[in-house]
């Protein structure tokens, strides 16, 4: 018996292992692809985009998780954090990107875009309100918050979510296929915890109108 | 509504005689034009002169880049797409249509067209609406000895280029992004000045079918969009033409579009450009440089209004 629960204690370690191995494989391809001199003709464009993309698919796909254990697949769940905070490190390689490599630290230009180009001041946006979300992720935490408030907190990815497929939709020049994409699959995702949520709601109060 | 100077134009600034005749005798000696009957689809080495026009001391974007990265949506809208589809698109024979308010209009085979016409390198810097910015070898020959040659009327005050659209070689042109076939344009005078020109060619060969092959217009001192690509139609007009970009987004993309540090795109700071081959930015140049040359057409005219 104990030979098989350490069995199974390690192979829940490994599936760990491997799916945090996984996420690190875009960045691991994106240093390969450096080294390589095979990033394109605007090797700062293509690490940008990169990095953003993979952004956009943490948090997006990091919201699916509920809705599909919902639905009865709970495999994803407890990677939930991991996912979160994947989110946020290819989020500040990103924005890094953007500050150090294609604006050179300069600030004065940095501001003006931030204020003045809607698709960054809406990055910025939801990159600030991944900060907390980054900071309050341990279980620590979660205690010293009090599940409640941590919950609220928390919420904040569906905002996160929305103003990051607006930022793409922002940025790109006619093509909106992939924020399309991305805002339905989120879309989605709200639908159905909304729905979740009026299920749940007591009878009392959906049928409170109506006397026997 | 008339835009800026057009009404300005005289009859006479549409043949400058002394302009062109002074810069082919610069360039005496320029050498025939090597195409043969017709242009193959592989790419043929050009004969050319080298032109005082160019851009001199900096260094060329390699041939890689150039052809590797573009923006041809009716080839897809990433920058690799072209590169991968546009060897479908079948270039020869080509016809050009130049018709509207000229005496002479015409269908030409490519090869009447380019009949006569001596070909010249032009180094210039091409400047995207994006933010980056590429020194591209052009081989073409000026614009003016084409429009000379239809004998534009009093009438024509702007020229509209249509490019190619043929939806069985250009999967792109299912997209709804633009309203095609792309069109672009130019006033007569820009079309006049001696650094726009046609392209067929760059770093001495044939154009590659994703820079715009066979013909093309290069207008170093405006974002390269402007740059109409397999042009199959050249039409002088009495009003401004309807551009793709304008039509598509008419608070982004100006019709004059000329590179402008000053006056930024809602998406992008054009105070600064990235340099394919280069890491950090490097600061955009009024007119992308060519202010010297071409400020006086804008004499006058407000360039935040008439983006
Ligand atoms: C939650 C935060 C963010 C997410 C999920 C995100 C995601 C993305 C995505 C998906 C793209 C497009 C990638 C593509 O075209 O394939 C992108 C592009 C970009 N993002 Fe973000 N982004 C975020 C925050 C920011 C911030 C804070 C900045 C800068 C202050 C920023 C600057 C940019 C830039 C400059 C581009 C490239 C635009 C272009 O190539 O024209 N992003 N981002």
């Amino acid at each position: 018996m104990p030979v098989s629960a350490i069995g199974a204690l390690s192979r829940r370690r490994l599936v760990w292992l491997a799916v945090f191995l996984a996420c690190l494989v875009p960045l691991a391809s994106l240093v390969w692809r450096f080294l390589a001199d095979d990033l394109g003709s605007d090797p700062v464009e293509t690490l940008i985009r990169s990095t953003g993309d993979w952004g956009i698919r943490f948090i997006v796909g990091g919201l699916m998780i509920t809705p599909l254990r919902q639905m009865g697949w709970n495999a994803p769940a407890r990677f939930r954090r991991m996912i979160g905070l994947y989110a946020f490190f290819y989020v500040c390689l990103h924005l890094t990107t953007y500050l150090v490599v294609d604006q050179g630290l300069d600030l004065p230009s940095i501001v003006g875009d931030i204020l003045k180009r809607p698709y960054i001041t809406v990055g910025m946006l939801a990159f600030v309100l991944l900060v907390p979300l980054a900071a309050t992720s341990t279980a620590a935490m979660v205690r010293r918050l009090g599940a409640r408030t941590w919950m609220m907190l928390h919420r904040l990815v569906y905002p996160i979510g929305v103003l990051a497929v607006i930022h793409y939709y922002l940025l790109v020049k006619a093509d909106v296929t992939w924020p399309v994409i991305y805002g339905a699959i989120l879309a989605f995702g709200l639908g159905w915890r909304l729905k979740e949520k009026l299920r749940r709601r007591p009878r009392t109060l959906r049928t409170g109108a109506v006397r026997p | 509504m008339l835009i800026g100077k057009p009404s300005d134009i005289k009859p006479s600034e549409i043949t400058p005689r002394d302009l062109y005749l002074n810069r082919r005798g610069l360039l005496a000696g320029a050498g025939a034009l090597g195409l043969g009957a017709a242009f193959p689809a592989a790419a043929a080495t050009l004969t050319y002169a080298k032109s005082p026009l160019s851009t001199t001391g900096e260094a060329l974007t390699p041939l890689k880049d150039v052809t590797t990265y573009n923006n041809y949506y009716e080839f897809g809208t990433d920058k690799a797409d072209p590169a991968k589809h546009a060897g479908k698109l079948k270039t020869d024979p080509w016809t050009v249509k130049i018709d509207g308010e000229v005496a002479k209009p015409a269908d030409y085979a490519l090869e009447d067209l380019l009949k006569g016409i001596a070909l010249e390198e032009r180094i210039y810097r091409l400047r995207c609406v994006e933010g980056w910015s590429m020194v591209i070898p052009w081989v073409g020959f000026s614009l003016s000895e084409v429009i000379k040659r239809a004998e534009p009327t009093s009438k024509a005050k702007f020229v509209e280029f249509t490019t190619v659209a043929e939806k069985s070689q250009m999967w792109g042109l299912s997209l709804p992004y633009l309203d095609w076939p792309y069109r672009e344009g130019l006033r007569m005078d820009e079309a006049m000045h001696p650094l726009t020109i046609l392209a067929v060619g760059l770093y001495g060969e044939t154009l590659p079918n994703q820079n715009g092959a066979p013909l093309r217009l290069v207008v170093p001192w405006k974002y390269g969009f402007k740059y109409a690509k397999s042009i199959v139609r050249i039409r002088f007009t009495e009003t401004q033409p309807a551009t793709a970009w304008n039509t598509a987004n008419p608070e982004e993309y100006g019709f004059y579009s000329n590179v402008n540090p000053a006056v930024d795109h809602p998406r992008w700071s054009q105070a600064r450009e990235r340099r394919i081959g280069e890491f950090s930015r490097r600061p955009t140049l009024m007119f992308n440089g060519y202010a010297d040359q071409v400020s006086s057409l804008y004499f006058g005219m407000d360039l935040k209004k008439y983006y």
